[in-house]
């Protein structure tokens, strides 16, 4: 019971960040029509940048997570204005060649800034863990936690209330018909861009006190992130989350009884079960491109 | 292409890579040259699938790293010749793609490329994780070199000739089949799979089957490159390999089997010459891919013809 | 009475559509339609926009299966077929939005078309027999003959999407022909056509129906149905609202009102 716990205590950490990585993939996806294979990168940035502001340079938590999240969401614009604006023929063999360059020149990137070392920094407060049916429970995943939900929350209320985010909705159902009522579409995947990347850097920032941070973390991240999006529908907010956390769980208990190796098995595992059987993810209505 | 350039073309190929095996006494540069001429087949199998069919895979390493582990597996473990092993490896992988494609072929675009990413990942975690077959992590040791009867191809240069026999077959079987009522389909398939259907191509059927022969192509890569370098670990069959597999395909030119050549000869150099940048490399690499990409989507020959012909066409008015 | 039962069954029926429904999600698209084609006949398929038509072709042809009733083709049901199946046993059609291999050539076009009538596969094209050598042959001097037919072979070398928009429709004419069918559809193919083209187009079906194809013809352009074909069926809001002779139809009220009332609103 109390083993039982404990894994899922870590699969429901570990399913906050995927969902967290996996949001911004579904906004994407569905404001642009793009997988961007360069998410888990923008996830590393955010990790990196997030430790040394705060480790390196002693900043206090709250500007460094500020200004990481922005100058990262930054990166996200720029990629958008240099590397996809400009793509002469934009079909899916050429975009994903484009993201997947852009993944390998933000490695490169990052260990040219950060070299190949691991870095760690402090949890956000150092609270003890807290001691569940004798499981523990890191008070850092309980910031991870709050944090995500505030996020989704958040979110969901832009998406709903503000008319940004009802514009941005509407791009997502059909562009033209967005452009043609008057929604600037471009400066809307701009908007999507930089949100999505901002995503990955909140992710990013939140992990870093709970993992050793270091340039090549972001691929296998990326992966996870998206098989999450698929799993719960790629395009919808509340699926991406569901995905995340299914996810993490799944794979804790995958690891807690079976083995360890097979960790990182269970998200493509999952993630072809999806495509073969239920392409439009749990709850996903996003209409599937299948013969 | 008239019947009589394309057999010009072979007679130059051909002379070339018997210049380069007698002219090369660097062993280096050989097994450089080597390299190339495998990845020249990983280009080829996944070109016939992807440029010709339009069917993305991004776990083409998958088959590569199949044909790989199971002649490692045979010839090292259970000591079956390599004659026969080759077989065995080309058609273990040919079933896999066989059983895989059925219900991944009926995806398409992103979805079509994230199942295959999901496959190649799912295969490089049992070559990691199966060790007691595999070797797990730390790689299978012992593969033994290649013989075939009384010929041993144990030096460079014997390698480098059977490596370029093998692709120059490749090319002319691929050739073949694309100037065949098959490789039309094929092309119609990619144009435009509602309208194949329509005069009659069973796309269902086509689409497997070149995958089919895709997979038994790239394990041949394998076979080799297993026989080349007697050591193999997971690392070289994974997400990165079936990247740099499609780069070399999108990079060479989509639907050109000389595009393959020159896409497989550029992203195996490519690496070689960026060491000189050495912290920069992945930079550099990463910009190539994109600028490439973003400027010349339809690779690099075909991009670079295109602006040819569009500098001629202005001229002449 | 005894009269008519016979020709009945002399003019045996190549396709009989009975009692066909198909939904898409709450649309109706077609409400149980029946109709017969006639052996070597041409039959116009009209209806304003919206009525079903390109539905029907996708029925008949095994886009998609209908949620009730029967297609026969040939006497045989054909309800569960796959669109390649169908092209085998004598179904080809063009589509509305012309739907070429626009990387192909046009002589490449026609090949593919050919596809049902020639055998070679996978492993025969790379051995390449002298079998496959003399099939090749002969797939090429009837794709030259078929271009001929439609006067687009001194084009046979050109990419088929670099052709002018109306002899894109001849290209897909020739390409649905070179499956030699018994059947064949023809959605709007005089859309985007001029006068002239138009009245060519006319000859060339006319030419088609005389080699024995019987013809499905779905048309706007009232003239040219009106005077070449020798039934015609009308659908509107997925319902099939009159068939007869060309003359009986234009002078039905109920089709006039179908029409009208759509120019009205
Ligand atoms: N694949 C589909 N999915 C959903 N609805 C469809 C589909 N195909 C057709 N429809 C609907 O079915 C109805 C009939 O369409 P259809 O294309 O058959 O009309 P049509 O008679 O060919 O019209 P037109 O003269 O404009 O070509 C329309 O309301 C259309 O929106
Ligand atoms: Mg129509």
């Amino acid at each position: 019971m109390q083993e039982i716990l404990q894994y899922l205590f870590s699969g429901i950490t570990n399913g906050a960040i995927y969902a967290v990585i996996a949001v911004g993939f579904s906004m994407l996806y569905s404001s642009t029509e793009l997988i961007n294979f360069a998410h888990g990168e923008f996830v590393m940035l955010g990790a990196l940048s997030m430790v040394t502001l705060a480790a390196g340079f002693g900043w206090p938590l709250v500007p460094a997570f500020v200004l990481t999240v922005a100058a990262v969401g930054m990166a996200g614009l720029l990629f958008e204005r240099l590397a996809i604006r400009p793509v002469r023929q934009p079909d899916h063999i050429v975009l994903i060649i484009i993201t997947v360059g852009a993944s390998i020149f933000l490695r490169g990137l990052g260990m040219l800034i950060w070299g190949k070392d691991a870095y760690s920094m402090q949890p956000f407060s150092d609270h003890p863990p807290i001691d569940v049916a004798g499981a523990k429970l890191l008070a850092q995943s309980i910031w991870i936690l709050v944090i995500v939900m505030a996020l989704t929350a958040g979110l969901h209320l832009f998406y709903r209330r503000t008319l940004t985010g009802k514009a941005m909705s509407a791009c997502a159902v059909s562009k033209k018909a967005a452009w043609i009522v008057g929604i600037p579409t471009k400066w809307m995947v701009l908007l999507a861009f930089a949100l999505a990347t901002a995503m990955g850097a909140v992710a990013g920032a939140i992990i870093a006190p709970v993992t050793m941070s270091s340039y090549d973390m972001g691929t296998v991240l990326g992966l996870k992130g998206f098989c999450a999006a698929m799993l719960g529908g790629l395009g919808s907010l509340w699926g991406a989350i569901l995905g995340g956390f299914l996810l993490g769980i799944l794979e804790a208990l995958g690891v807690g009884f079976v083995s360890s190796g097979l960790k990182d098995a269970t998200a493509f595992v999952l993630l072809l079960l999806v495509l073969y059987v239920r392409p439009q993810g749990i709850i996903g209505s996003a209409e599937v491109k299948r013969f | 292409m008239g019947d009589r350039s394309q057999k010009i073309i072979y007679a130059v190929f051909v002379l070339a890579v018997i210049l380069l095996g007698w002219g090369i006494d660097n062993a280096y540069y050989l097994q450089m040259l080597i390299f190339i001429g495998i990845n020249t087949l990983l280009a080829l199998s996944l070109n016939m699938l992807m440029g010709y069919a339009g069917q993305i895979s991004l776990g083409h390493a998958a088959f590569y790293g199949i044909g790989a582990y199971v002649t490692a597996i045979l010839t090292a473990t259970y000591q079956v010749p390599p004659l026969l092993s080759l077989p065995a490896a080309v058609c273990m992988a040919m079933f896999v793609a066989w059983i895989v494609g059925i219900p991944t072929l009926r995806l398409s675009g992103y979805y079509l490329g994230m199942g295959t990413l999901g496959f190649g990942m799912i295969v490089h975690i049992v070559f990691r994780e199966w060790s007691s077959v595999t070797g797990g992590a730390s790689g299978f040791v012992g593969i033994p070199p290649l013989t075939a009867g009384p010929l041993t191809f144990d030096s460079e240069r014997h390698y480098f000739f059977l490596v370029w026999t093998v692709v120059l077959l490749a090319i002319i079987m691929c050739r073949r089949i694309i100037d065949s009522r098959v490789g039309r389909a094929l092309r119609a398939i990619h144009d435009g799979e509602k309208a194949a259907a329509a005069v009659g191509v069973d796309t269902k059927k086509l689409k497997l089957q070149v995958f089919v022969l895709s997979a038994g192509m790239a394990a041949l890569a394998g076979f080799l490159y297993a026989h080349l370098i007697y050591f193999i670990s997971p690392g070289t069959f994974g997400f990165v390999t079936s990247i740099r597999i499609v780069t070399m395909v999108v990079i060479g030119g989509m639907a050109s089997i000389w595009g393959s050549l020159f896409g497989a000869s550029l992203l195996t150099l490519l690496p070689e010459w960026l060491h000189a940048f050495s912290e920069f490399e992945m930079v550099v690499y990463g910009l190539i891919l994109m600028t490439v990409m973003i400027f010349l989507p339809r690779g690099l020959t075909r991009g670079l013809l295109d602006i040819y012909e569009r500098y001629r066409k202005n001229n002449d008015r | 009475m005894n009269a008519t039962a016979k020709t009945m069954t002399d003019n045996a029926a190549l396709l009989e559509i009975k009692g066909v429904d198909k939904k898409f999600g709450g649309v109706n698209a077609l409400r149980d339609i029946g109709f017969c084609l006639n052996q070597g006949s041409i039959t116009g398929l009209i209806g304003p926009n919206g009525a079903g038509k390109t539905t029907l072709f996708n029925l008949i042809t095994g886009v998609f299966p209908a949620d009730r009733g029967e297609i026969r083709f040939k006497g045989r049901p054909v309800n569960r077929c796959r669109v390649h199946e169908l092209v085998r046993l004598g179904i080809a059609r063009t589509f509305q939005n012309v739907e070429l291999f626009e990387n192909m050539t046009v002589l490449e076009n026609i090949l593919v078309g050919l596809h049902t009538r020639t055998k070679c596969g996978m492993l025969e094209s790379m051995l390449r027999f002298p079998r496959t050598i003399r099939e090749e042959k002969k797939a090429m001097t009837r794709a030259t003959e078929l271009l001929e037919f439609v006067g687009l072979q001194k084009y046979m070398h050109q990419r088929s999407s670099d052709l002018p928009f109306g002899w894109q429709r001849l290209l897909e004419l020739a390409r649905a022909l070179a499956a030699e069918p018994g059947l064949l559809l023809l959605d709007e193919p005089a859309a985007g056509l001029n006068m002239s083209e138009t009245r060519e187009l006319g000859e060339l079906i006319k030419q088609i129906k005389d080699q024995g194809i019987t013809i499905l013809l779905v048309e706007h352009d009232m003239s040219l149905t009106m005077s070449i074909s020798e039934k015609i069926v009308v659908l509107d809001q997925g319902k099939k609202i009159a068939e007869g002779p060309p003359r009986t139809v234009q002078s039905d009220e109920t089709v006039m009102a179908a029409y009208l009332g759509k120019a009205k609103k």
